[in-house]
């Protein structure tokens, strides 16, 4: 759009310069494609932002009413492990993120979707520990494929705006990695000591009770605030890089987290990517 | 003659041999006959799985309870896997049997033994065990102080049998409790009973349902109310039944849920539901953060999730900003009747797969005997509002000790904790549990799948009437095959298609029948030829 939009600009300005103009066109069109050309693997390309018929826009599914059967359309960013004809999926459209919970879909169908791909998915609006979902859904696969590029939210933990990137490819910078810690007795944050009595940087399960196949939590620290970051088995399993990068994380280094901004009684993102800095 | 005799008897040797060999390793295990000794210069590694309730004390009770049975027994070590859902469990074990590689202790629920008991002899039938003078309950060549077999609560012992036999071992009993904010009950200006009535429960919740004038509940001053949240509905509708003394299924496995009674159930669930006043773990999440956050008064939940609920609770699933402080109370769930209580039995128990080596059979059930002495059932026991299984470990000293230090502290003696565990002691005989038959999981499914739909269709604004409840109850039918159930689990009804290796037996006798015929009457058919 911003090209578009200089393009115009130029035109208007130098009306009398026709070759200078043509020059211009010309030079912009090949930025443009070599723009297009390098987001070929990114979703840089845009979603298709037309909705078919009966399908809501971002605002009015968030506006709808719990409970209410909403339909929506959406590029799938992520899955979930398939199990017993049902699926999990994170989806997004150009203007917001979607989650997909338990969605009836067989092995087969469930192997068709391929990260990227448009779906329609119609169900009832739902929201389980403060996480908004779509629920009891049926789906239809359609033509169009987006991949969306991680939004930096780092400069809104701690904050009642992340809630508004809930379900979205997020993207958090410069975190420190703290003593894994969980909640105790109440009301106080109790650090996790590993099997040799030692502060560890990661912990199976969110108070330390599990072991290597489990969920790896961990805590992470931005200007001075303790935040609960996890990466989920059930997204990513436990032979992926991202969960051997967890499983290798350093108390006091600094890394880039990529992930999905997924909800259970306030921010829980779910992490896909570790870059250590 | 002879000849055709000897080479009629080689070909009905071979096909008999070719029957036993292609059953072989379809027909499961041979029977276990325990050995007379326990071969100590025998080593074996016991795969052991087991449950926590995501409670690290459980995972340390059980490693130590394994450092110090191999202390005892070093020619045995205990590798152990630990799940948090009995679900998991449950899957795992039946992927595994068809393998042959089932574990060889398992923490499980009597109506998945049901289930695993379909291959044959993959379970081991305990009753020559635990009666075994040697190596039994109390046995004389146990090497640790185990509970005599009268030493094991009956009630809870006789839970884990199936089709007249013991396939299990009781290791802890829980049962379910109300976890009531005191607090909001007594602001909503109700006094809360001894044992409270359904109806009660229910006038209480719509009582907090009030709002302000900007839309905040009047009780909490939050925009977030959910007065009741039953964490199992497969529970609830049990009990409810179990309380209306309605049909739910009978020991031959016949499925009787689909009655007026149930239907009563789904329109009273559907009718708080849909005013937001009931609702449940599946549809808004865990009742103990609800409760601990003050946007919940009465939160049911298993005894053994005791230490999670309340101002105080020792675990907690939220952040120490989102606590507010009330009075919390312990209740046995509701009831229809309250001069005849009635509550279910639940809790896990052991069950023993069968191996081939019967040594290894041997050290399995030591190993899971040990896990009924008093220094696990007491410590584990403690972790939450579990009760010990034996008389031997609640009755002793250092149990009393335990139970009556209820309040000193927050964590070991935290009063929720253990007036849930005392509810159940007080109880124990106004428990129940459900029959078990291959299947009889499903049915809970179902039964909770009943509350669940009618909830989420009644907030949805769907008309809750006869034709939903009979609609609903042809839908669970099918999901959960329980029309299957009916069928092969009744001994009296058809009993479906004949296994392969059942099938292939009897082509077997048929043609050695063939054979042995022809042997017969070739030779008369000869003579007759000859004479004619």
């Amino acid at each position: 759009m911003r090209t578009w939009a200089i393009i115009k600009t130029v035109s208007e300005t130098d009306k009398g310069v026709n070759n200078m103009k043509k020059t211009l066109y010309g030079i912009l069109a090949l930025a443009m494609s070599a723009s297009l050309v390098g987001c070929g693997n990114g979703g840089s390309k845009g979603p298709d932002t037309t909705k078919g018929e009966g399908v809501m826009t971002y605002a009015e599914y968030m506006a709808a009413e719990l409970d209410a059967e909403v339909t929506v359309e959406a590029y799938v960013q992520a899955k979930q492990s398939w199990w017993d004809n049902k699926a999990t999926f994170f989806a997004q459209d150009a203007d917001g993120a979607y989650f997909f919970y338990d969605m009836p879909i067989s092995e087969e169908d469930f192997n068709k979707i391929s990260v990227g791909q448009k779906i329609k998915v119609t169900g009832h609006k739902a929201e389980w520990a403060g996480q908004i979902e779509i629920i009891d859904s049926e789906f239809e696969i359609e033509e169009g494929s987006w991949i969306a590029d991680p939004v930096d939210v780092t400069e809104l933990l701690g904050t009642d705006e992340l809630e508004s990137h809930m379900n979205q490819k997020v993207l958090f910078k410069g975190l420190t990695v703290e003593a894994a810690e969980y909640t105790e007795n109440g009301d106080k944050y109790v650090t996790f000591k590993d099997a040799s009595g030692n502060e560890a940087a990661f912990m199976y399960k969110s108070n330390g009770t599990g072991s290597q196949g489990d969920d790896v939590y961990f805590t992470v620290s931005k200007d001075g605030k303790n935040y609960t970051f996890l990466v989920r088995n059930y997204l990513t399993g436990k032979d992926t890089d991202v969960y051997k990068a967890a499983e290798a994380l350093e108390i006091g280094k600094t890394y880039d987290m990529a992930g999905y901004m997924y909800w259970y009684n306030g921010p829980n993102p779910w992490i896909t990517e570790i870059t250590a800095q | 003659m002879r000849r055709l005799l000897k080479t009629a008897a080689l070909a009905v040797s071979v096909i008999a041999l070719l029957c036993m060999s292609s059953c072989h390793g379809t027909q499961g295990m041979a029977d276990f006959i325990v050995p007379e000794e326990f071969d100590m210069n025998q080593t074996h590694e016991l795969i052991f799985w087991a449950k926590n309730d995501t409670n690290r004390t459980q995972t340390a009770i059980y490693e130590k309870a394994i450092k110090d049975f191999e202390a005892l027994y070093p020619n045995v070590t205990v590798k152990i896997r630990l799940y948090t859902d009995y679900s998991n469990i449950y899957n795992d074990v039946i992927t595994n049997i068809a393998t042959n590689t089932t574990p060889n202790v398992c923490i499980t629920y009597p109506d998945h033994i049901a289930t695993y008991m379909t291959g044959i002899n993959t379970v081991v039938d305990l009753d020559e065990m635990m009666t075994n003078e040697k190596y039994g309950l109390g046995g004389s060549e146990v090497k640790f102080e185990s509970p005599a077999y009268d030493e094991v609560i009956p009630e809870f012992l006789d839970e884990c049998m199936i089709q007249e036999k013991h396939y299990a071992i009781p290791f802890m009993r829980s049962t379910e409790a109300c976890y009531v904010n005191e607090t909001y009950v007594r602001e909503l200006g109700f006094e809360l009973p001894e044992v409270m009535t359904w109806d009660f429960m229910f006038e209480v919740a719509e009582a907090a349902m009030e709002k302000d004038e900007n839309g905040m509940f009047k009780v909490n001053g939050q925009n977030v109310m959910i007065p009741i949240i039953y964490k199992s509905t497969d529970n609830m509708m049990i009990q409810m039944l179990a309380q209306k003394e309605a049909e739910y299924s009978d020991n031959e496995g016949h499925i009787l849920i689909f009655n007026d009674d149930t239907k009563e159930i789904m329109y009273m669930s559907a009718e708080h539901g849909k005013t937001g006043a009931f609702s449940t773990f599946k549809i808004s999440s865990y009742p103990a953060n609800f409760l601990n956050a003050g946007q919940c008064i009465f939160a049911i939940d298993s005894t053994a999730g005791a230490t999670w609920m309340g101002t105080d609770a020792p675990l907690l699933d939220i952040s120490p900003d989102q606590i507010v402080r009330f009075d919390t109370a312990v209740r046995m769930i509701p009831q229809f009747n309250p001069d005849k209580p009635k509550m279910i039995s639940q809790g896990p128990s052991i069950c023993i797969f069968n191996k081939r080596d019967p040594q290894e059979v041997l050290a399995s059930w030591l190993f899971a005997q040990y896990l009924l002495s008093n220094d696990v059932q007491i410590a584990y026991s403690e972790t939450e509002g579990y009760v010990p299984v034996t008389s031997k470990a609640q009755n002793s000293e250092e149990y009393q000790d335990y139970l009556s230090r209820s309040g000193e502290d927050s964590n070991e003696h935290y009063r929720v904790k253990i007036e849930a565990s005392q509810l159940l002691l007080n109880h124990t005989s106004d428990t129940f549990v459900t029959p078990v038959f291959n299947g009889s999981a499903s049915l809970r499914q179902a039964a909770g799948q009943l509350i669940e739909n009618a909830v989420k269709s009644a907030r949805r604004k769907e008309t809750i009437d006869d034709a939903y409840c009979e609609e609903q109850f042809s839908k669970v039918n099918s999901l959960y095959h329980l029309d299957q159930i009916s069928a092969s689990s009744a001994g009296t009804e058809e009993l479906g298609p004949l296994p392969a290796p059942s099938k292939a037996l009897l082509i077997c006798l048929a043609v050695v029948w063939v054979i042995l015929g022809a042997v017969y009457a070739i030779p008369l058919l000869k003579k007759k030829n000859m004479h004619s």
